[in-house]
């Protein structure tokens, strides 16, 4: 697994020129004829179809659209307003985001699904105040997991995130594999539980 | 010490306190996939060498992408989509897990199904990697949408990992107008709180107006808790809700423990954030433009928002949403695709024909069982009377997946979810409403109101 890079240092892309995007959806992200098989690659060329492409089927790009930008086409940091990732559940806008090259978002607040989705990928989620946001947008930013950190120029910003999820993306750990470790908890509560709420538990199908 | 209902739930599924900012080993109960975000769950665990702890308690259904037209196979609308329903099929069956295929006699929109089938039951944890899973909080139940990563980690673990979200109570007081719904209640919410309003949050709805609503209101209301932007919404379930499952296949026979009694939020528990909406003051709503939280009551104008907004819907500050004129209508969806929203649409359709400039008219049963009992009652002679399709089960045009669509940049009443640019199709203008909305918009072929049509 990719842990997250001790610091990530790059450019911060405003999805928007101007005011910062609230609402920024994963129909949006990654719409749902982009979605072409059960795996989770080739997802990259749909990201943001909607607005990166003037022509949707031929990829004819938009130069007005900020990853089109020279400045922008290699940014591993995005910068948004409110509610980010709101919508559909798709793991695929995280997916697709993470293999065009982002690693961090940068917004005010985030939709849970897509929260939590970005911890299992080792996608950073970063909530900033809406004022830090404006000015952070556009510039070179160096990222600090460890430190908790986000800084440019001479400013410097803490953010919060859990502990667990922390852990998680520092050390690229797998998520599964994780609580398979706490296997014989989980056997132990199901076992008592069962007595508990035999409802829950059903018969397997012939 | 006093408890809200989700803390009782959430404290009766601890597992292991992983200790330090509140993230718990939770235990899930029932999981149930879909063959858009199930497969990739079920091909990772493939591929992962992972096994499903207890099939038993996985299920999944074909929804998202299968054709809704009569006489339909495996095929899809939607380029490359087979792929979709034979992978999940083939998983399925390996994993051992119970599936509604295609044309099982029980298929539906998993929300739609779940309760159908007693799989949804009050004071269980229910996930699925879809984000209308809060819909089922309806029963009472802890049931919230992840993704696909989080939908194998259920399914080999029997748990989750999760920080401890707030909570906040929604009460709504008094009584409902007539014509008014628990969409009506839902899009208020929204549009008074924002669609971030719930971030953070599980949210408790309670009130004379939602203990007045029946299980489908309740599970309306309950859907749209995502486009709250909560991490799911619930209700404490009384006698309606036990009822409803009670004998169902996967539910008890009675719910006659002790246990069910306790499924109430303590009269002096405290909420982190609570929020009172009285329901006399609710209009029919309809959405104006991008987002679930630009809704206004029908008889408004159009307020002023982003500009973005404007652009793309076509319309500006100042105008009056009633009278703006439709090419096409959608009944449909996990949020209004029971019985009760196909007849009350049908209430006001019979007798009726939608208008000329109405090019496509689609009504969609949430389930094969409601399409049996809406035909057991005449309501499919109603819609296809007025000029609706009648079409099979499935979530249909609520989204677009690259196959079925509305003419080109059609404007659209729907009775759905989210009102996204290009969800219901690239330049497609989605006005989100109540069945009975859609049904008089139908009829008028413009934005209409659907007390002047009672």
């Amino acid at each position: 697994m990719i842990a997250f890079p001790q610091p990530l240092t790059s450019v911060a892309a405003p999805l928007n020129p101007g005011a910062l995007m609230d609402n920024v959806d994963t129909d949006a992200i990654i719409p749902s004829r982009e979605m072409r098989s059960t795996g989770r690659t080739g997802l990259a060329e749909g990201l943001f179809a909607p607005w990166r492409y003037t022509n949707v089927d031929a990829r004819t790009l938009d130069p007005d659209f900020a990853l089109n930008q020279p400045k922008f086409a290699r940014a591993q940091i995005l910068v948004a307003g409110a509610n980010f990732g709101c919508g559909s559940s798709r793991e695929h806008a995280v997916w697709a985001l993470a293999e065009f090259g982002v690693r961090a978002v940068l917004a005010e607040s985030f939709a849970p699904i897509f929260h939590d989705n970005c911890i299992r990928n080792f996608l950073l989620p970063i909530t900033l105040p809406r004022p830090v946001l404006e000015r952070l947008a556009g510039e070179r930013l160096m990222i600090d997991l460890a430190e908790q950190t986000v800084s440019a120029g001479g400013e410097s910003h803490a953010f919060a995130i859990d502990r667990e999820a922390k852990q998680m993306l520092a050390q690229g750990l797998d998520a599964i594999d994780f609580t398979l470790d706490q296997s014989d908890a989980i056997k132990d509560w199901i076992k008592s539980d069962r007595t508990e709420r035999p409802w829950i538990y059903l018969e397997a199908q012939a | 010490m006093s408890r809200t209902l989700f803390d009782k739930i959430w404290d009766s599924h601890v597992v292991v306190n992983a200790g330090g900012g509140g993230t718990a080993l939770i235990a899930i109960d029932r999981v149930f996939l879909h063959e858009r975000t199930g497969a990739a769950a079920l091909s990772r665990m493939a591929e992962m060498g992972r096994v499903v702890l207890d099939p038993a308690r996985v299920f999944a259904v074909m929804d998202h992408i299968v054709d809704t037209r009569i006489g339909r196979k495996d095929g899809t609308l939607m380029q490359g989509g087979e792929g979709f329903i034979t992978e999940t099929r083939t998983a399925c069956k390996t994993a051992g897990i119970t599936l509604f295929d295609v044309n099982d006699r029980d298929q539906g929109i998993v929300h739609v199904i779940s309760p159908e089938q007693g799989i949804v039951l009050p004071g269980s944890t229910l996930v699925a990697p879809d984000s209308h899973t809060c819909t089922q909080g309806a029963f009472g139940a802890l049931a919230w949408g992840i993704g696909s990563s989080e939908a194998e980690h259920a399914m080999v673990t029997g748990t989750l990992r999760i920080a401890r979200p707030k909570v906040m109570r929604v009460q709504f007081d008094g009584a409902l107008s007539p014509h008014v719904t628990a969409k009506d209640m839902a899009l208020t919410l929204i549009a008074r709180h924002g669609a971030g309003g719930g971030a953070g949050h599980v949210v408790e709805f309670a009130g004379e107006a939602v203990r007045a609503l029946d299980m489908e209101g309740r599970m309306t209301l309950c859907n749209m808790a995502t486009e709250f932007s909560a991490m799911t919404g619930l209700i404490a379930p009384d006698a309606k809700a036990f009822d409803y499952l009670a004998g169902r296949p996967y539910a008890p026979a009675h719910f006659d423990d002790l246990y069910w009694d306790g499924l109430i939020s303590d009269d002096d528990a405290q909420f982190d954030r609570e929020i009172t909406i009285d329901a006399s003051t609710i209009a029919p709503m309809v959405s104006w433009g991008t987002s679930p939280a630009h809704t206004i009551p029908i008889d408004a104008a159009v307020p002023s928002g982003p500009q973005r907004a404007h652009d793309y819907i076509g319309l500006s500050p100042g105008t009056p949403i009633a009278g703006t004129p439709l090419n096409a209508a959608f009944i449909g969806s996990c949020t209004n695709a029971r019985l009760s929203d196909l007849r009350r649409a049908a209430g006001i359709l019979k007798g009726r024909r939608i208008a000329p400039s109405i090019e496509t008219a689609l009504a969609v049963p949430g389930s094969m069982a409601v399409k049996r009992e809406a035909e057991a009652e005449g309501l499919d002679a109603i819609f296809e009377a007025s000029g609706f399709e009648w079409r099979m089960s499935g979530c249909s045009l609520c989204f677009y997946a690259g196959g079925e669509g509305f003419p080109e940049g059609a404007r659209v009443i729907s009775s759905t979810n989210r009102n996204f640019e290009g969800r219901q199709g690239p330049g497609i203008r989605t006005h989100i409403a109540s069945p009975e909305t859609v049904a008089a918009s139908a009829i008028s072929g413009m934005i209409a109101d659907p007390r002047e049509f009672a």
